[in-house]
């Protein structure tokens, strides 16, 4: 049976796409057969930020109205094995998604695949929605700034009462906080709120902390997922996420302020 | 730097802020969280209605929606202030 992981965060632009992408190239790099889902619908970018834009024909909207079958849109990547993505529709409008649809399509998708990941919209709305209703567990993708904190609480309560978990009253989603964009020397200046702050305000379980990283901007201009750039530090706490949404239990790096020593001077020699 | 952190200190920093900013709005969030939209209005009509008798503080309303087994209860809860005044 497969998994059903959505990233979802309320606000926008704090790096569900870059995350979904990161994530689901990861699970597929273990060896788990993963689909990448775009829900965003009217604004795809998923496409882009995986790098199989030109390879787009049918979408999830043309798969929900039967106009096309999932073998016609699903788009294969073309640097990792089983790993695929469902690109969203361009052109039409966002009502086009409904919930019967959408099951369909994630309950054929689940009869082979291991890992469904869906990329969010930004919002509370409808698209949201949808993406976070089949879900079993969830990525709440948060940066250190008030807003999206307090954004990705009210997520942490729709994912409570809006899910089909919730109103089956059965186990509760998953939850995981990924706290991005995170920057220590500006936590230790006492400019940017802590990991530990925004872990004790939304008190629910850190799957990672990423840096923020000029690396994340040159793997999308490239269309190549942040976490196939093994040496960037980005890249590295994408795979640490990874690791233990997978149940490993790994020290959190990337959270303190990297000391210039000798040893980070050498390392920049060697590499 | 040092001497720059001994005059920072004395103030907050603004991580300090808006950690005490996140935790009030979250909290007062949380508690219409799984109500019906209604709910936030009812309470400052209610508040409306309860100062026409007593004077009370902003917060003084407070309504919860629980669950006990199949029931829903509205739960209203009015903090009087010390000395009821009636104001005209
Ligand atoms: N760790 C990071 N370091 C630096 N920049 C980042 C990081 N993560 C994301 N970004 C940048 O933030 C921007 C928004 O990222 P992304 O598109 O993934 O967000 P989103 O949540 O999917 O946005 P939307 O709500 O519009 O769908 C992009 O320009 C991306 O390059
Ligand atoms: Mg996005």
């Amino acid at each position: 049976m497969a998994e059903v992981i959505v990233i979802t965060s309320g606000k926008g632009g704090v790096g569900k796409t870059t995350t979904s992408a990161a994530i689901g190239t990861g699970l597929a790099m273990r060896g788990y057969k993963t689909v990448v889902i775009d829900f965003d619908v009217g604004l795809r970018n998923l496409d882009l930020i995986m790098g199989c834009e030109r390879r787009v024909v049918y979408d999830f909207v043309n798969v929900i109205r039967n106009e096309a079958n999932l073998n016609q849109s699903l788009i294969r990547d073309k640097r990792v094995e089983d790993l695929f993505i469902l690109p969203a529709s361009q052109t039409r409008d966002k009502d086009t998604l409904d919930i019967e649809g959408v099951e369909r399509v994630i309950n054929q998708l689940a009869e082979s695949f291991d890992y469904i990941v869906c990329d969010s919209p930004a919002g509370i709305e409808r698209g949201a929605f949808m993406a976070m209703y089949f879900a079993d567990q969830a990525v709440v993708v948060t940066n250190p700034e008030v807003s999206s904190v307090r954004d990705s609480d009210r997520i942490l309560g729709l994912l409570a009462s809006k899910t089909r978990r919730a109103e089956e009253g059965r186990e509760p989603v998953k939850e995981h906080l990924l706290l991005t964009r995170y920057e220590p020397a500006r936590v230790e200046k006492g400019e940017m709120l802590s990991v530990d702050d925004v872990k004790e305000i939304l008190a629910i379980p850190l799957l990672g902390v990423i840096p923020e990283s000029k690396d994340v901007l040159q793997a999308s201009n490239a269309g190549s997922p942040i976490i196939l750039a093994s040496e960037s530090d980005a890249g590295q706490a994408y795979e640490d996420a990874v690791s233990r949404l997978l149940g490993e239990d790994l020290v959190h790096r990337f959270v303190e302020v990297e000391k210039k020593g000798f040893f980070n001077k050498f390392r920049l020699f060697r590499s | 730097m040092r001497f720059l952190d001994f005059f920072r200190n004395n103030r907050k920093t603004t991580a300090t802020v808006a950690k005490e900013r996140l935790q009030i709005i979250v909290a007062r969030e949380r508690t219409t969280r799984n109500g019906p939209d209604y709910l936030p209005m009812m309470k400052e009509e209610l508040l409306l209605v309860v100062r026409k008798y007593i004077q009370v503080e902003d917060g003084a309303v407070k309504v919860q929606l629980d669950k006990e087994g199949d029931c829903e209860v509205l739960e209203l809860n009015i903090t009087l202030p010390d000395e009821p005044t009636a104001s005209s």
